[in-house]
């Protein structure tokens, strides 16, 4: 089947490209010194990669909102940060969102899709279908990358954004990029 | 003071909180502890909470590792603590040892016609603390203890937790500034001077 090949194709090329790396990258440049997650496997090259770096702090969180006001903590104190999240996690942080878009406060938010290209799990569907509208209606500035070559590039005019506008801005990183999971596939094995 | 079951009056134990405050910062939750840490005198160094509920402790949090320095107290309300409850937990594995976090408990939303919160019913928020992580969790009945912890706050030797039990009184309000942009602001500059003006 040639969606099968698709597949196969994304699979065997998706943790090669080095995109988390060349984010990581961008992010040291923006000077982000703290590190906000509830984490993703799409997250997780990026997650070790500021676990080992001694100058930033890498907080696990037990909801996302919790990232956003610590984010907005940190500004306050002069630290610029980022959060990392899956797609789901967005809907946990609307009313939060309220504290950055009141307060003209920089939020960089890198989110990794589900519910999107490929998705198997269907109770992915309703808040991956519902992402950018509930960020877009929070006054979030989103931006998306669908290809891996895309996510560096897109990270830094997000950042770019967030931390010369003051505004809350987001990066939906596509499931094609990542790869989608198959746990049908998983249950066989 | 004579009674140690009396309740504590909040104003009172806000006032001794920021007693000689130096340059401590401090995050208000919304409601009343806003309108309490604003009645004890408007200042740059407050961040007051008029919406975001639940967010005051992480606030906190990401405040005191961005300025090791300084010491960072968050006052907020038992209500707005149990919607951010989870916090407890991410704050006890960080340890930020400048940040203390006093609940003022009333056993009631406050602003909403004084329903009873969880805690009414027995939910021990310095209990749950303490069982997160938090080894300097404390429920505090007189004012002697209130000063006990406004002097820990200031000492900064490691994460405090005080549940402070306070009578269910409706207060005037003292409302500080409500645009956010003008209490990011001035607190962004009495914290990192007139640079943070130009970024």
């Amino acid at each position: 089947m040639a969606d099968t090949a698709v597949k196969t194709k994304d699979k065997a090329t998706a943790p090669l490209h080095p995109w988390p790396d060349d984010v990581y990258r961008v992010l040291k440049e923006a000077g982000v010194k703290q590190v906000g997650m509830v984490p993703d496997a799409g997250h997780s090259r990026l997650i070790r990669a500021f676990d080992a770096d001694p100058e930033t702090r890498l907080v696990t969180l037990t909801t996302e909102e919790e990232g956003v006001a610590m984010l907005a903590g940190a500004w306050l104190g002069g630290q610029r940060g980022v959060l990392l999240l899956q797609s789901s996690g967005v809907g946990n942080c609307i009313n939060m969102l309220s504290l950055p878009a009141i307060c003209h406060m920089p939020l960089l938010m890198l989110v990794t899709m589900r519910g999107d290209w490929g998705e198997f799990n269907p109770w992915q569907i309703p808040m991956g279908q519902g992402t950018q509208a509930s960020l877009e209606a929070m006054g979030v500035i989103v931006t998306r990358a669908d290809t891996p070559d895309d996510v560096a590039p897109t990270v830094w005019g997000a950042a770019n954004l967030a931390f010369n506008t003051w505004r809350p801005a987001a990066v939906l990183i596509g499931q094609r990029v990542l790869g989608a999971k198959n746990f049908k596939e998983l249950a066989r094995k | 003071m004579t009674n140690p079951n009396a309740l504590l009056h909040r104003r009172d134990v806000v006032n001794e909180l920021l007693r000689d405050r130096g340059d401590i910062l401090v995050i208000a939750g919304l409601g009343a502890p806003n309108w309490d840490v604003s009645a004890a005198g408007d200042h740059a160094n407050n961040f007051p909470l008029w919406g975001a509920m639940g967010a005051a402790a992480m606030m906190g949090l990401g405040l005191a590792l961005a300025q090791p320095k300084r010491k960072v107290l968050v006052v907020t309300g038992d209500g707005e603590m149990l919607m951010g409850i989870g916090s407890l937990a991410t704050i006890a594995v960080e340890k930020p040892p400048n940040l203390t976090i006093a609940v003022l408990d009333n056993e009631r939303f406050g602003e909403t016609g004084m329903q009873k919160t969880h805690t009414a019913s027995g939910v021990d928020l310095a209990g749950m603390a303490l069982a997160a992580g938090i080894r300097t969790s404390q429920t505090v009945r007189t004012m002697e203890q209130v000063s006990e912890i406004r002097d820990l706050a200031h000492q900064g030797k490691g994460t405090v937790f005080a549940l402070v039990k306070i009578n269910p009184e409706a207060l005037v309000f003292t409302l500080p500034p409500a645009d956010g942009v003008i209490l990011t602001t001035r607190f962004r500059q009495s914290v990192l001077g007139d640079e943070a003006l130009y970024n």
